[in-house]
């Protein structure tokens, strides 16, 4: 096989694939934001006529169906449901950041023997189903679990704490399941940061804590930001910890979106929630670019 | 080994320090004296110690057994952050995120020093080294030359007494080492501040140094002056370390007035100065640029061989000369010659003067 | 380290594993009730074994897992090939992108997403859509395991080899994918554990007589806790840590020859 054709096999054919089932879905999606449940079978009409030209483009255009984006803009519950999935997305992030930290750090400053057992202690819950471990949290959390059997018991409450169904359940499930995606990239930068850039700041006089928030924190930013990215965006439209964990009162768009595909069966306005979703998630990726990119010209500006 | 104490009193002294890695002795016992504005140099090949010697001064190693005194003030104790001596990183270990004013002033922090005098300490250390204008520049777009005068700048930032060097001069080329090596003699002169600098390279050490102590499997095996190393090696590992030289294997003959003794090699007997036991087992060592190579006729008392390889070296040539017994002797000639060169392949005859030969343990 | 860092580092791992730990113990636990032990036994698991439906679910879980671990470790390496070997062609931050994206997407999205498109289609859903949404997602971590070897490949080995006449067919067929294998076979494994353990993508895109086991696992789940999914759930995690001991070993190893 020639060069050329073997570079265009071994770079295309994940593109194809990719596109074929990661971009086309999401063209098929937008399409059937716009339709309405009577419509939204195969061939998912309005269909565009490409003989048609420009007449032909107008009447896809009417045909377009905008009520579930109407519904959407006018009903409380999708307005609320968005805020709060990025209000639990960034309050948990946050937190994770917090923990994560000196979490990896600790890491990063453990003997050359441990770490590698210290970096698989942390992948293994990762690798472990996730339902599962959210499924244990319920038995934990639950009134008649174990951490209020155990408070109980031990007298610092009368009665069970409402932990289970409620926002604290949704925020400790995050916070519990995100934690490796937080933890693994702050780590990998934090172990390539190079000992004798410590060693300099001690000579030249900085004590521990001056040389983590001078050298360590500053140096570790790009994988903090890795890891607040590989935290928030999934957690936007997450949907397993908020349904077992939350309560009636904790909405967010990943459970909005279930209930109305399977519960309501309205495939379209299930769409449009996902077209909601994937707005909001666009957000924080294109500012995460700036800022690197930003960053980037920052270094190469200084040298001139 | 004890080095021999300066007149005033040292601004370092080491008492025996010893450091262990597992079973393995890194520095063994080493005791040494360090005056003031002095520049000293520990030699030896890798892994002889001298840079978990100069670690341990810093600060990042803490000894197994003996005492680090700076000033008379026991520094053994103290961590890094603490000592008052400053160390230059062999890979300058400067910081990426900073720019070059931030990392030489990064240990300004804590002396009490206002802004006004950390800027004019900054903008005097940046003259010093010669990289006004670069206090904005980020070290990665430095040259190697440029992140040196950087690290050392950093280095000196907080007027240390005594200042460590991991070989300095190890990631440059030829030329510029050269260059930087007048550079920083000038700049120690002027400020009068101890250097310790840590270094494989024979030729660097005699550079810089007022003293080398050369290191050999974590002992100080010998210190002085570089003349006095080159001329008057104590053992065949330190001849071997400064410079090329020939060894000439024989048993030593009686002690003699004036210190001249005669050996007897399986070339004959050469005459040559040192200490020892009448019969012990030796070695002769003269340089290569001590031997005196003439043409077939020679003055009796002269050895006698052929000439098997010449090669031009630009300032000199060097010579392979094989001897009667087989064994090679090498000879150095400064250009342009006294005489001319004898061709290869002819007969020559080699001369040892007395002064240039030492004796040396076997 | 810190007395500081040590607290934090127990603490974080505390956290992580105390439900771990939890189901485990519990799964163990005679007694229905979670707060209270009623001795050592392993009826939990008789039961488990004994359920059928749940082992049928087991089943189409590795199927599933198999063959779209196989799927993403084909089309991950080969990103990652294209990744490291091929510069900067045009459109690679978009490539990137593309790789990428499915990782962090939101499982509801990719799931709702691909459904449309088998619908749309005309494809019926079963095994082979599970296949293939699962196959869509694991790729890019697939992508990252091999990338990181790749980078850190000597260079020169390939170059002696091609210096030597091989061709460029021999070459990666003979020194680099012999040098990159464990970390293929590490990104297979951690494509496999993706699958087995996907419950959001899985209910959108199956089919009939396709139940995974975390979607059944899930119709229990729902109806509460239950000792028999702890003692599913220690099974997952003793093939799980299995799994990570095999992918970390192959991680370690450097290769033939390398």
């Amino acid at each position: 096989m020639s060069g050329r054709l073997a570079r265009l096999f071994v770079r295309g054919l994940p593109l194809v694939w990719l596109v074929l089932f990661f971009l086309v879905p999401f063209a098929v999606t937008l399409k059937i934001s716009f339709s309405s449940p009577a419509t939204a079978q195969p061939p998912y009409l309005p269909v565009i006529d490409w003989q048609g030209g420009l007449e032909g483009w107008r009447e896809f255009l009417e045909a377009l169906d905008f009520q579930n984006y109407r519904m959407i803009a006018e009903d409380a519950l999708y307005r609320d449901a968005a805020l709060s999935s990025l209000g639990y997305a960034g309050l948990a992030t946050a937190i994770l950041a917090l923990i994560g930290t000196p979490t990896a750090y600790a890491m990063a400053r453990a003997s050359a023997r441990w770490q590698p057992i210290l970096v698989a202690l942390v992948i293994v819950p990762f690798w472990t189903s996730f339902l599962i471990r959210v499924y244990a949290w319920i038995a934990i959390l639950k009134p008649e679990g174990l951490l209020n059997g155990a408070l109980m018991k031990l007298g610092l409450i009368a009665s069970p704490l409402p932990i289970l169904d409620s926002p604290y359940g949704v925020l400790i499930g995050l916070t519990y399941a995100y934690l490796p995606f937080m933890v693994l990239p702050l780590y990998a930068v934090m172990s390539r940061l190079d000992p004798t850039l410590l060693e300099a700041a001690a000579d030249l006089g900085a004590g521990r804590r001056r040389a983590f928030f001078t050298l360590t924190l500053p140096l570790a930013l790009p994988g903090l930001a890795a890891g607040a990215l590989l935290c928030f965006i999934p957690m936007v439209g997450e949907f397993i910890i908020p349904d077992l964990l939350g309560g009636s009162d904790t909405l967010m768009l990943g459970r909005v979106l279930w209930s109305e595909f399977f519960s309501n069966r309205d495939w379209p306005l299930a769409s449009a929630v996902a077209v909601l979703l994937l707005i909001l998630i666009v957000g924080p990726v294109v500012l995460f670019r700036e800022a690197e990119l930003r960053r980037e010209e920052a270094a190469e500006g200084r040298g001139r | 080994m004890h080095a021999p104490l300066p007149p005033a009193a040292p601004l370092l002294t080491l008492e025996r320090i010893t450091k262990r890695f597992g079973p393995h002795t890194a520095v063994d016992g080493v005791s040494l004296d360090l005056a003031a504005g002095e520049v000293f140099c520990l030699l030896g090949p890798s892994g002889c110690g001298k840079s978990t010697l100069l670690r341990l001064v810093a600060g990042f190693e803490a000894p197994d057994a003996g005492a680090i005194r700076l000033d008379g003030a026991d520094l053994t104790a103290l961590p890094p952050h603490r000592r008052p001596v400053n160390m230059m990183f062999q890979s300058y270990a400067l910081f990426p995120h900073m720019s070059v004013a931030a990392n030489v002033g990064y240990g300004l922090k804590g002396l009490g020093l206002s802004r006004k005098q950390a800027a004019e300490r900054i903008a005097g250390l940046m003259k010093l080294v010669r990289l006004e204008g670069f206090e904005t520049r980020r070290p990665e777009k430095l040259s190697g030359g440029q992140r040196q005068r950087v690290a050392l700048a950093r280095a000196l930032a907080r007027e240390p007494k005594l200042l460590l060097l991991d070989e300095p001069l190890g990631a440059l080329d030829r030329t510029l080492r050269e260059e930087t090596q007048g550079e920083l003699r000038a700049i120690q002169r002027r400020l009068g501040t101890g250097f310790v600098v840590v270094t494989h390279d024979p030729e660097e050490a005699m550079a810089l140094a007022d003293r080398i102590g050369v290191m050999e499997r974590g002992r100080l095996v010998q210190v002085g002056p570089a003349r006095d190393l080159y001329e008057r090696p104590a053992s065949r590992f330190v001849a071997g370390l400064l410079g090329d030289v020939n060894l000439i294997e024989g048993r030593l003959g009686p002690d003699a007035p004036g210190g001249i003794r005669t050996v007897e090699t399986a070339l004959g007997a050469i005459r040559a100065s040192g200490e020892g036991a009448a019969g012990a087992a030796v070695v002769v060592a003269v340089r290569p640029e001590r031997l005196v190579v003439g043409g077939a006729e020679g003055l009796p008392g002269t050895l006698r061989g052929t000439l098997v390889e010449q090669t031009f070296l630009g300032d000199r040539i060097r010579a392979r000369i094989t001897m009667a017994d087989g064994s090679v002797l090498r000879a150095s000639a400064a250009l342009p010659m006294a005489g001319p060169m004898p061709a290869v392949g002819a007969p020559v005859t080699v001369a040892i003067p007395a002064d240039a030969a030492r004796v040396l343990p076997a | 380290m810190s007395a500081f860092a040590r607290t934090a580092l127990t603490l974080a791992l505390a956290f992580l594993y105390a439900p771990i730990l939890v189901l485990v113990i519990y799964s163990f636990n005679d007694s229905k009730l979670v707060t209270v032990w009623g001795g050592f036994s392993t009826r939990w698991y008789a039961v488990l074994f004994a359920d059928g439906p749940l082992i049928a679910a087991a089943l189409v879980s590795l199927k599933v897992a198999l063959l779209s671990a196989a799927i993403a470790g084909v089309l991950g390496t080969l990103a990652a090939l294209a990744l490291d070997r091929h510069g900067r062609f045009r459109g690679r931050g978009a490539y990137t992108g593309l790789l990428y994206a499915p990782m962090v997407m939101p499982e509801v999205i990719t799931g709702l997403s691909l459904l449309l498109l088998f619908v749309g289609i005309g494809l019926d859903r079963g095994v082979s859509t599970i296949v293939i949404a699962h196959a869509t997602f694991a790729t890019g971590f697939v992508a990252v395991v091999v990338g990181a070897r790749l980078k850190g490949l000597d260079r020169s080995l390939e170059e002696a080899a091609a210096d030597l006449g091989a061709s460029s067919m021999r070459v990666f067929f003979g020194i680099t994918l012999p040098l990159i294998a464990p970390s293929v076979a590490a990104g297979f494994l951690l494509a496999f554990t993706l699958s087995l353990d996907d419950l959001v993508i899985a209910s959108f895109v199956s089919g009939p007589g396709a139940t995974t086991l975390p979607m059944r696992l899930y119709s229990q789940v729902r109806l509460g806790v239950n000792p028999e999914i702890n003692a599913a759930s220690t099974l997952m995690i003793a093939t799980v840590g299995l799994v990570v001991l095999m992918a970390s070993w192959l991680t370690a190893r450097r290769g033939q020859g390398g």
